[in-house]
């Protein structure tokens, strides 16, 4: 039989963690479903385990999660909606369904990657990766390390390199200085944000952070061993055996296109209790606008009230919610990148790096669609997760299309799916 | 953080704490985990599960995306 649920939460980073532990404690029989090892999602990542460790919020909240009757399945992953109202999920070698009567989504965020010369070499990683690399025991004394791309997660991962014993030769943002001159005024309304700021600041202090640059090029044999920095004038280099670079976030949308939930400018619609275009779908966190860890706690506290029947708790929430919406647009404004950045790549860079597509390649195309029909881009293991987001800044194209499955399936997975077919 | 956990990447020994991902051990071991089609070496690069480029060979499994598994006693790795 069909494991069911009242509600399943797919996701467990803050978002997700918020949403199943107020609905649980409301009554109701929740699933909370992650295709990590363990809960927490990006920013708690490796956290939830070892009581102790952590911050006060993580602490909290998992205590709130454990306690709250919550039924918590990791190393699985949604893959598709083989029925209405049903989730397949995919394990290393398992295959499960579960019936839900309402799914909250909670799938967050990745990085944007764009492609330069030599960002495929071993050694080069992404900025939020590198971070989460360092919560998963990657110990990086002696290394060298440079920090560049976009966004306010660059100084967090500096401040983290360093923690663990790399020198962080360098931390390079995009943007220039006039336009976070403007965010830091957005700041200061955000207390919370502030300290957090002043505490990479102190940190990063140990390594300059300059705006207006970004990396162009990478080098080395088989692994990174330097990379080159321009601030549009001058190019200089960089020795260094690490370099962690990243482009902002970009929403996890796969699962709501696939559930059909409507998507506008690139974030989920959703109402005034976070539900989205279709009824028994509620989304919160990244998916509705890159705002980070406190704007995902109060949309999962929403979702949480809302299929848990109470309004007016929800509509208390969203007053606090408020000010966290005017902090994603400010964020997006302020780091908004450059057009230079769409000339990094040459013809013979590699865009989609499963298949090896070059950037030249993608260039005779005139869309995504084409392309995906003529070189394989997007087609591959990553299944467009890395290319796409790079493909439509580089190229302007868009890439929102619902295909099952979310994710390549395993062998059991396809099993599954065709014993369905046979029926 | 207890006892370290002992594994072997291409047959080299290595002790990582407890929790570490597999992905995170080849990057300490200075490894490339997998050959692209046109025979370029690849590392672990997105550490979120989305970009596959730290699959390997764990326990004679191959094609295993590494970012997402966690290091286990006498674990063996093999790389590109
Ligand atoms: C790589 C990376 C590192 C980051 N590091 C930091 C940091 O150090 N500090 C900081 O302040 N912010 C960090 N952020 C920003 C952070 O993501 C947000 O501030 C916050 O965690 C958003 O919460 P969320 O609940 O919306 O999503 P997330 O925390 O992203 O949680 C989403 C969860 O859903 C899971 N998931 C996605 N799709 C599926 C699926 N189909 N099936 C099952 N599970 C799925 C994901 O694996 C993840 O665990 C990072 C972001 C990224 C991408
Ligand atoms: S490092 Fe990208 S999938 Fe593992």
């Amino acid at each position: 039989m069909t494991p069911n649920f009242d509600v399943v939460v797919a996701g467990a980073g803050p978002g997700g963690i918020a949403a199943a532990t107020v609905a649980a404690e409301a009554g109701l029989r929740v699933c909370l479903v992650d295709d990590n090892p363990a809960a927490g999602g990006q920013i708690w990542r490796g956290q939830a385990d070892s009581a102790g460790a952590g911050s006060r919020d993580a602490r909290k909240w998992m205590q709130r999660l454990n306690a709250s009757g919550c039924t918590v399945w990791t190393g699985l992953r949604v893959v598709s909606e083989p029925a209405a109202q049903m989730l397949r999920l995919e394990g290393q070698d398992t295959v499960r369904d579960v019936a839900f009567g309402r799914l909250i989504v909670a799938t967050g965020a990745r990085e944007r990657f764009l492609s330069f010369p030599g960002w495929t070499l071993p050694g080069v990683m992404g900025a939020g990766a590198a971070q989460a690399f360092l919560k998963a025991g990657f110990e990086v004394s002696g290394r060298r390390a440079v920090v560049s791309g976009s966004g306010p997660l660059l100084l967090a991962v500096a401040a983290g390199l360093r923690s663990k014993g790399a020198r962080v030769a360098g931390i390079f943002e995009q943007a220039p200085a006039a336009q976070l001159a403007q965010f830091a005024r957005t700041l200061a309304r955000h207390p919370g944000k502030l300290l957090e700021g002043v505490q990479y600041q102190w940190q990063a202090r140990f390594a300059p952070y300059r705006t207006g640059c970004w990396v162009v090029k990478a080098e080395g044999g088989e692994q990174l061993e330097r990379v080159t920095v321009s601030n549009g004038r001058r190019q200089w280099r960089i020795d260094c055996d690490l370099l962690a670079c990243g482009y902002n976030l970009v929403p996890n949308l796969e699962l709501p296109l696939l559930l059909g939930c409507r998507v506008e400018q690139g974030l989920v619609h959703v109402d005034e209790g976070q539900q989205s275009s279709r009824a028994d779908v509620l989304c919160v966190g990244e998916l509705t606008g890159v705002g980070g860890l406190e704007k995902a706690l109060l949309e999962g506290e929403i979702a949480g009230w809302t299929v848990a029947g109470d309004r007016a708790r929800a509509a208390a929430l969203r007053v606090s919610l408020r000010r966290q919406n005017g902090f994603a647009q400010g964020l997006a404004q302020a780091f908004a990148l450059r057009p230079e950045l769409r000339s990094l790549p040459a013809a013979e860079t590699l865009v989609c790096r499963c298949e090896d597509v070059s950037y030249g390649a993608l260039c005779q195309q005139d869309s995504w669609r084409a392309a995906k029909l003529q070189t394989r881009v997007g087609m591959g293991a990553c299944q467009g997760r890395v290319c796409g987001s790079a493909a439509a800044f580089l190229l302007g194209w868009e890439k929102h299309e619902k295909r099952p499955p979310v994710f390549p399936t395993t062998v059991a997975g396809m099993a599954a799916e065709i014993a369905e077919i046979e029926k | 953080m207890g006892e370290p956990i002992s594994l072997t990447i291409n047959g080299q020994p290595l002790q990582v704490k407890k929790g570490t991902s597999v992905a995170a051990a080849i990057l300490m071991a200075r490894a490339a985990s997998r050959i692209s089609p046109s025979g370029e070496l690849r590392g672990p690069f997105c550490g979120m599960g989305i970009c596959m480029e730290c699959r390997a060979t764990v326990n004679g499994m191959a094609q295993q995306p590494t970012c997402q598994m966690i290091c286990e006693p006498g674990m063996e790795v093999v790389t590109a």
